[in-house]
């Protein structure tokens, strides 16, 4: 965005301190919009006729340097691009890269909506929430336009997920739009042969458009082109090769990109960037090799400024680091990693349910508590605060301690006596180094429970209750 | 030369020509329109005036012809746009990063017989004027790996453990096995079992165990100790004496330990200090300058170890601690332009990389944990190469095969037969 003080911003608002956005003034509204943790429209006096002057030219000088576009419809449509830095600890990154899987339209039709259907489903539990995919891409192998269409309109009663239509065929295009023109699906892919016919298809059925061209004089070409003919929602495929030199020319491809996007304020190519580790496959047979591979490729694009990408393999062992690696670059660095210190309950404990200690480093109890719960293990699960770091090493540096543990239960009022018959405590198997110092400390009894909370379950069927003393 | 169009003028220029007529019209010289005459938009004038609206209509269909940007001019709705035959030709281009000017400071590990050691060869490290794999400047070193050997059994996933269990019982063997067999540039002796909690090994016997790796290997070597914050200053001087003149890497000081008496080993035996510190860059800056300022090591013998967390288990906090210290290096922080170790092994942490399934019913299904866990410790280190790590502590044979082939490619050392990837639409896979 053009504007990087609250102040710069403050000019354009109201200036009345009305309260309605949900801050006290126009000045701390402002933090928000530089921010980006609220939008212009939060703020009702500004929507005013009065006001339009101002709230369209702050609308412009708020908008990110990235084009932000849509894909799909509805609550599975996706947002890409939106960016206005290049490091995350600048901000944070906006609009985490979506991934789009592949079928094909030479499947047969069971197989495709077998395949639709794994790549809907997939979820992978993480801190609080759960880590999916986005989007299906249909590819056309027949070189059939009506074969084509038809796999679309299967692919599009089969998930509710965005589409991605990928053919060079403008022919091939036209039929697949003409199944699924009200979804809003991605077209893929305009080139230097075949732009007049993509662009008169994007115009007609105001769908968002990939350009393909791995000569970046050509891609900027066909963008102005695009531009000037009305067409907006433009993403850019600079090419992924996966191998040798080649690999590299493409990396330093998505640097340039989006560093003159975002540093050099170059909006004629300012739009999100494609990546296709899928081609991975046209080099790796071996079904281990290429997914390793094109996981591979799929990590370096996430870190490095890929928007969106198209992707092939569907092993477990593809799909949960590629969630992860996205997840771990497009986290907010701003959040606060710690939950609030206190005695939770996890599902409805009874006085025979145990009580289990951990820390309020966020992961550490999310994945705790969802171990628990998943589980169906009524107990009490106490968040010590360790200042948000995990059980080993705060247990290292003493910010896991003896009396922090007791403090933590005296000021949520949890007396054992009355909260429980066995008077018992359990501790982490990491913390097991405290369990003379809290005996102690505390007078309770002190189990050490495993080492990874994905073992309680087994751990509780050896050892709770239990056995009277 | 430059006519201006007045208002008055335009009944008598225009009236009664079709406008649309004038299409293909050369007209010489700058015509200048002065819009700001009319004063409002031409359609409320039409309702204010019926003689000036016709004339600054006809203005404004004349000035789009001439290619004046009327529309946008006006804040009208834009016309249809026109349909281009040609695409636009135009060129990209994209400036260097002015502000990276200091380059990471060189450091060689290990020293070869001229250089008063016994090491076959030795390696490189940092150098980089740029973030990795950038092209606005030189990359003088490609990535290291040096894979771990143990001085006992210890517990180890199980797709890590079945590479190792004809050599778990010798370090020297094991040592020999990562070089010969996976390809480690570099191999770590940790001398675990010096831990009081452990074996409690003197650091006398454990330095027997340091001669016997560098007897076993010709490459340069990381010595660890226990991580026992008491004992290890007692070991890893005792390993830098008996490894005296070889340049190791000595693992580690901390702000936690007597950092003062392993500053001092190295720079006795002449050996590189790992400065270690916890996902914090402030307290990575404070070392580097105590070991510096007050311990008087030297600049060429110092690399950093700001911590590697696990993917999905605090793997932001890691790159971008990194990403941070490097960006700092290169912009003239000469307290922070160092190489960088990362502890990659850590990944086996997670319990992705080792679990026979996931613990919750809700999850997707993992997959075979064989596969998952090698690809956990690549993604991990890969992820900390593109922050600016240099050299990389592993265990898996097939993560330490895939993590050379992919930093080696951004460094540019690989080549490969071309891939046409033109129609990768069509492609059958
Ligand atoms: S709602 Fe708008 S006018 Fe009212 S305080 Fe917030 S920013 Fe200011």
């Amino acid at each position: 965005m053009k504007l990087n003080s609250p102040l710069q911003v403050y000019k354009y608002l109201p200036q009345i301190n009305c309260a309605e956005c949900g801050d006290a003034t126009c000045m701390a509204f402002a933090a928000h919009l530089i921010d980006r943790s609220k939008k212009l429209d939060d703020c009702p006096p500004i929507l005013k006729d009065e006001y339009k002057k101002k709230y369209t030219e702050l609308q412009t000088l708020l908008a990110p340097e990235i084009r932000e576009i849509t894909i799909g419809t509805g609550e599975h449509a996706r947002r890409i691009g939106g960016d206005d830095v290049l490091y995350r600890h600048q901000l944070t990154f906006f609009d985490p890269t979506a991934f789009a899987y592949d079928v094909w339209d030479t499947m047969p039709e069971a197989e495709l909506v077998e395949r639709i259907n794994k790549i809907t489903n997939f979820r992978k539990f993480y801190v609080g929430k759960f880590l999916r995919v986005d989007m299906v891409a249909v590819r056309c192998v027949s070189g059939d336009a009506l074969k084509f269409a038809g796999a679309v309109k299967k692919a599009s009663e089969t998930t509710k997920l965005p589409l991605i239509l990928c053919s060079f065929d403008p022919a091939a295009l036209k039929a697949a739009l003409e199944v699924v023109k009200d979804k809003n699906p991605l077209i893929y892919a305009a080139t230097e042969k075949n732009w007049g016919e993509v662009a008169e298809l994007a115009l007609n059925y105001k769908v968002p458009v990939v350009l393909f061209s791995p000569d970046l004089d050509k891609l900027k070409s066909l963008a102005l082109t695009f531009r000037e003919m009305g067409i907006k929602d433009l993403v850019l495929d600079p090419g992924t090769y996966p191998q040798g030199k080649k690999l590299k020319e493409t990396f330093e491809r998505f640097i340039m990109l989006r560093r003159a996007g975002i540093k050099e304020g170059q909006k004629d190519i300012a739009y999100p960037i494609m990546a296709v580790p899928l081609n991975a496959w046209l080099v790796y047979k071996d079904a281990v090799t290429a997914s390793y591979w094109e996981t591979v490729l799929s990590s370096v694009f996430t870190v490095r400024y890929g928007d969106i990408m198209i992707l092939h393999s569907l092993e477990p062992y593809a799909m949960l680091p590629e969630v992860h690696i996205r997840d771990t670059i497009y986290t907010d660095p701003r959040t606060p990693v710690k939950v609030a210190p206190g005695v939770n309950e996890v599902g409805s404990p009874t006085k025979d349910s145990p009580v289990i200690v951990t820390t309020n480093f966020a992961l550490t109890y999310y994945t705790v508590e969802s171990d628990l719960s998943s589980n169906k293990i009524n107990c009490y699960l106490a968040a010590v605060d360790t200042d948000g770091i995990g059980v080993e090493a705060a247990v290292a540096g003493g910010q896991l301690t003896a009396a922090k543990i007791k403090d933590t239960f005296q000021k949520a009022n949890f007396d054992f006596k009355d909260k429980t018959s066995h008077g018992t405590l359990i501790l982490p198997g990491l913390a097991a180094r405290l369990q003379g110092d809290v005996e102690d400390v505390t007078g309770l009894r002190v189990m050490i429970g495993p080492p990874d909370s994905g073992r309680i379950p087994g751990w509780m069927e050896k050892n709770w209750p239990p056995k009277p003393k | 030369m430059t006519k201006k169009i007045k208002l008055s003028e335009l009944g008598s220029l225009f009236g009664g020509i079709d406008v649309q007529a004038l299409e293909g019209v050369k007209i010489e010289g700058d015509v200048e329109i002065d819009l700001g005459q009319l004063g409002m938009n031409p359609q409320m004038a039409y309702a204010l005036g019926h003689e000036t609206a016709q004339l600054a209509l006809h203005l404004m269909n004349i000035s789009r012809i001439l290619g004046y940007p009327v529309d946008q001019m006006l804040g009208a709705a834009p016309a249809k746009p026109a349909r281009l035959s040609k695409l636009i030709e135009s060129r990209f281009s994209v400036g260097k990063i002015e502000e990276w000017k200091t380059p990471i400071q060189e450091v060689v590990l290990g020293a070869t017989s001229s250089d008063g050691g016994t090491r076959k060869s030795t390696i490189t490290l940092g150098g980089e004027t740029a973030l990795p794999y950038y092209f606005d400047g030189p990359m003088p070193h490609r990535n290291h790996i040096t894979m771990d050997v143990f001085d006992m059994p210890i517990n180890m996933a199980k797709a890590v453990k079945s590479n190792y269990e004809d050599v778990i019982n010798s370090p020297a063997e094991w040592a020999k096995k990562v070089v010969r067999d996976f390809g480690a540039d570099m191999v770590t002796i940790h001398l675990i079992s010096t831990d009081p909690n452990i074996k409690d090994t003197s650091p006398a016997e454990a330095a027997k165990t340091v001669e016997e790796v560098l007897q076993a290997v010709d490459v340069p070597i990381v010595i660890g100790g226990s991580g026992n914050p008491e004992k290890d200053p007692a070991v890893l001087e005792k390993a830098a004496e008996v490894a005296e003149g070889e340049r190791c890497l000595l693992a580690s000081a901390s702000l936690n330990l007597d950092y003062a008496r392993i500053a001092e080993a190295a720079k006795k035996h002449n050996h590189v200090v790992l400065s270690w510190t916890q996902l914090e860059i402030n307290a990575q800056k404070e070392l580097n300058r105590k070991l510096m300022k007050q311990c008087g090591v030297a600049r060429e013998n110092i690399i950093m170890d700001p911590t590697t967390a696990a993917l999905g288990y605090g793997l932001d906090y890691a790159y971008t601690n990194m990403e941070r210290i490097r960006l700092a290096g290169l912009s003239g922080d000469m307290e922070l332009n160092f190489p960088m170790s990362s502890g990659t092994t850590n990944a086996w942490g997670a319990r992705e990389a080792w679990m026979v399934s996931s613990p919750l019913k809700e999850d997707s299904d993992w997959g075979p944990r064989e596969y998952r866990g090698p690809i956990w410790e690549i993604i991990t280190g890969l992820t900390l190469s593109l922050a600016g790590n240099d050299l990389f502590m592993m265990m898996h044979p097939t993560a330490v095969q895939v993590l050379k082939e992919i930093t080696q490619t951004l460094y540019g050392g690989k080549e490969s037969e071309p891939v046409n990837i033109d129609n990768w639409v069509a492609a059958v896979i």
